[in-house]
């Protein structure tokens, strides 16, 4: 094959040999990540997704430190008996403030995405201390000491103007109220509560851990309890060309 | 570099780290502040007491020293990393040994990819850096250019991966499956990987034969590829220049893509290009024939670069993902059979005429198995990425089975092969300290994947079926609790067969200790490496 002995000049010259295998891998991954931020259809339009309030936003950093993506997926796949296990199928729209996204690539435990609500939350505290006093049959590890440790807040403003750096929607609003909403979350008679709950409509107001003060527990359940609950189903259509 | 210049860096460096250090957020990059701090001040130590010592002569031959560094760190990380597989693969099956006392540093979800970070990157990116400075240096006949910047490379390597594996430990991570170092230890590997780059390319331009093996155009092309990926994957924003935490410029769906193309790639250049780089020199070398089909590699190198870097879509079939994206992920995947098994074909044939030695060199055997997994495992993959079969395969136990097959059997093996090979030319020896305990490692690290591959397509298929089955009025026949007990067995046998894959690493590295220190020297007359 002629074209085989063109090959010695690309052989001879390193230089060459670099530009061309780089050229060669670039256009895989232009042809298949770039249309994703520009085609319209790539994230549905529904009602109801919105940022993560500061605490749920804290918890979530807890679940990513832990590496619960390892064993829990957060994406349901159109299949019957996913569907009639975890319930509807997840909408890209609802992953859309997620930097990083944690869909998951294993089952080791349930898939999480529809999570929120399906169980109270001292089911959600007896599973994390001791996960097989409530499944026996679970492998998962004990995370009893969530509760032990009591965080403040002291960053999450930081954390959530790094967030809307990179297109996080917060508005200045949300940003300047960041401490008092993430104190004002394990207390529903508490005066930021209503203002709260305007600002992150959705957002479950509770002490979630039944202790006193703010704990790592607490803010974990806080993002267990909202996951998959945002959208607000009779706003959206399947499209069928996407 | 004078030493003055150099002294003026290194407490530099150990200053500002010791500031990071107290006005650190979050005990990960405490405690990584203060590792920095440590070897800058060593480093400064080291160059103030060598200060007007007269430094050896330049030398001239092959720079072979920081090739045995390579091959200690990889049989050492090696070690390491199998042993932390098969202990998180007993934590899945006994959840007690998730221990109380070190519940907020040893749990699963933090010791996983503390296992793939140290068999992948630590295990397999010593044993690449190592051979391909080895190798470029043969087949350029030339010395590693930049003098001790390969040093640097190996040292600066050592360091990523110190600071990567504890930071998992406690707690720093970004949770994107194989880049999950933060944003300070990303950026510390990029400096390294240039420089890798830089002595890997500087050694093949000051080549002295005029063509560049083949072996080569697979290393320079997993560098390079490795470098754009680790790039786009890990663009992030620190929240603090004195934290761990940051966070993704990407989001939801186009992370996912993102991340999949970043980590198929993984696969596809740091675990198949790279060790293919391997195959091509150290197969011939020891069957001692050349490559079977120069054109045949020239095909398989070019078709193989370009398809495998769109595969990555198939890892998200079904999900947010648009249908297009996984379609090209799931037609890409199975043209990638075609110059998987073109490097398979490469290689075996490779022993045409010296089949006979699979009889008397376990080390061949070892090669060829090598390639017989890498075949199987490049086949099992397009079929997984069939969107039907990955409906069921995905999510469960079938893909860690798959993965495992390639990265023990593939990966493992060859590397084993490589350094079986190089540890008597290392340390100028006339041969190995034992054959037979290579015989040994071939037959506990071949039934190890055996068993482990099996319990895994079981348990995989049977979650898989589990999962959808429903009975005749429509309901859901299972509950996840009952898919996770039946697989216990399963998990036990898996968990035995890395015991056997460890057992076999632990003999592995005695043997090369005694090679090193007891075997027979070299006769002299040899000493003279001809250009190869």
């Amino acid at each position: 094959m002629a074209i085989l002995d063109k090959h010695k000049v690309l052989e001879k010259n390193a230089s060459l040999l670099l530009v061309f295998s780089f050229l060669v891998v670039t256009i895989g991954g232009l042809v298949e990540i770039a249309p994703l931020f520009y085609l319209e259809n790539t994230i549905e339009e529904v009602e109801g997704v919105r940022p993560y309030s500061p605490m749920e936003l804290a918890g979530r950093d807890i679940y990513v430190r832990e590496g619960c993506y390892v064993c829990h997926s957060q994406m349901v796949r159109p299949m019957r008996d996913e569907v009639e296990r975890y319930g509807h199928y997840s909408l890209a729209a609802e992953s859309m403030y997620d930097h990083p996204f944690q869909w998951g690539s294993k089952r080791t435990g349930p898939d999480l995405a529809r999570l929120g609500g399906r169980y109270s939350d001292d089911w959600h505290v007896q599973h994390l201390r001791n996960p097989q006093s409530v499944v026996p049959e679970s492998v998962m590890p004990k995370y009893a000491f969530l509760e032990r440790r009591m965080i403040d807040g002291e960053y999450i403003e930081d954390k959530m103007r790094t967030h809307r750096l990179v297109g996080v929607p917060y508005t200045d609003e949300m940003l300047e109220n960041a401490r008092a909403d993430f104190e004002a979350q394990i207390d529903p008679y508490s005066d930021g509560a209503d203002a709260l709950l305007e600002r992150y409509p959705g957002a479950q107001l509770r002490n979630f851990d039944g202790q006193e003060g703010i704990s790592e527990l607490d803010a974990l359940i806080s993002y267990l309890q909202m996951l998959g609950t945002l959208v607000d189903f009779s706003t959206f259509e399947p499209v069928a060309n996407r | 570099m004078s030493d003055y210049v150099k002294i003026a860096v290194y407490g530099a460096v150990a200053v500002f780290a010791a500031i990071a250090a107290s006005y650190a957020r979050d005990m990960a990059f405490q405690v990584h502040a203060v590792i920095v701090m440590l070897v800058g001040a060593g480093l400064l130590l080291m160059t103030l007491r060598g200060l007007g010592r007269v430094k050896p002569a330049h030398d001239d031959g092959y720079m072979d020293d920081v090739v045995r560094a390579g091959v200690i760190a990889t049989c050492f990380w090696g070690v390491v990393g199998f042993s932390a597989g098969t202990f998180i693969a007993s934590q899945l099956a006994f959840p007690s040994l998730n221990f109380e006392w070190a519940q907020g540093y040893a749990n699963f979800g933090r010791l996983r990819p503390l296992h793939t970070s140290a068999v992948i990157f630590a295990f397999g990116g010593n044993a690449l850096i190592a051979t391909s400075f080895y190798v470029v240096q043969r087949t350029s006949a030339a010395r590693l250019w930049g003098g001790n910047t390969a040093w640097f490379v190996f040292w600066g390597y050592q360091l990523f991966i110190v600071l990567a594996a504890s930071g998992y430990l406690l707690g720093a991570t970004q949770s994107k499956e194989y880049a999950e170092p933060e944003w300070y230890v990303d950026a510390w590997l990029t400096v390294v990987w240039m420089a890798y780059l830089a002595v890997f390319l500087g050694t093949i331009v000051r080549r002295k034969e005029p063509h560049i093996y083949v072996a080569n155009w697979f290393y320079l092309s997993f560098i390079v590829t490795v470098a754009m990926l680790h790039l786009v994957n890990n663009l992030s924003v620190p929240v603090s220049i004195f934290g761990s935490k940051s966070v993704q410029v990407f989001a939801g769906v186009q992370d996912a893509m993102t991340q999949w193309w970043y980590g198929h790639n993984a696969v596809g250049f740091f675990l198949t290009a790279g060790f293919l780089g391997m195959m091509y020199y150290f197969v011939p070398k020891q069957a001692e024939r050349p490559v079977y089909s120069y054109k045949l590699s020239i095909i398989h190198f070019w078709a193989l670069i370009f398809l495998y870097i769109w595969a990555g879509p198939h890892h998200l079939h079904y999900t947010a993902l648009p249908d297009w994206a996984g379609t090209l992920g799931m037609v890409f995947s199975i043209m990638l059979w075609m110059p998987s098994w073109g490097g398979m074909i490469n290689g075996l044939m490779t022993l045409s005429g010296a089949w006979d030695k699979l009889r008397t060199d376990p080390i061949i055997r070892m090669m060829v198995v090598s390639v017989g997994f890498y075949g199987m495992s490049t086949f099992e993959g397009p079929v997984m990425a069939i969107r039907s079969v990955n409906s069921l395969s995905h999510y469960t136990d079938w893909t860690i089975g798959h993965v495992h097959s390639g990265a023990l059997g593939w990966n493992g093996m060859i590397t084993f092969g490589a350094l079986y090979f190089l540890a008597p030319r290392l340390w100028n020896k006339e041969r190995l300290y034992s054959l037979t305990l290579v015989s040994w490692h071939f037959w506990l690290a071949t039934i190890g994947i055996v068993l482990y591959a099996a319990s895994m397509w079981v348990s995989g298929i049977m979650e898989g079926l589990m999962w959808r089955e429903v009975d005749a009025q429509g309901f859901l026949v299972n509950s996840f609790a009952d898919t996770v007990a039946a697989k216990f067995p399963m998990y036990v046998v898996r968990a035995l067969g890395g015991g056997l894959y460890v057992t076999g690493g632990l003999i592995m590295c005695y043997n090369i200790w005694k090679t090193a220190t007891s075997a027979p020297a070299k006769s002299p007359a040899s000493v003279a490496a001809p250009a190869e």
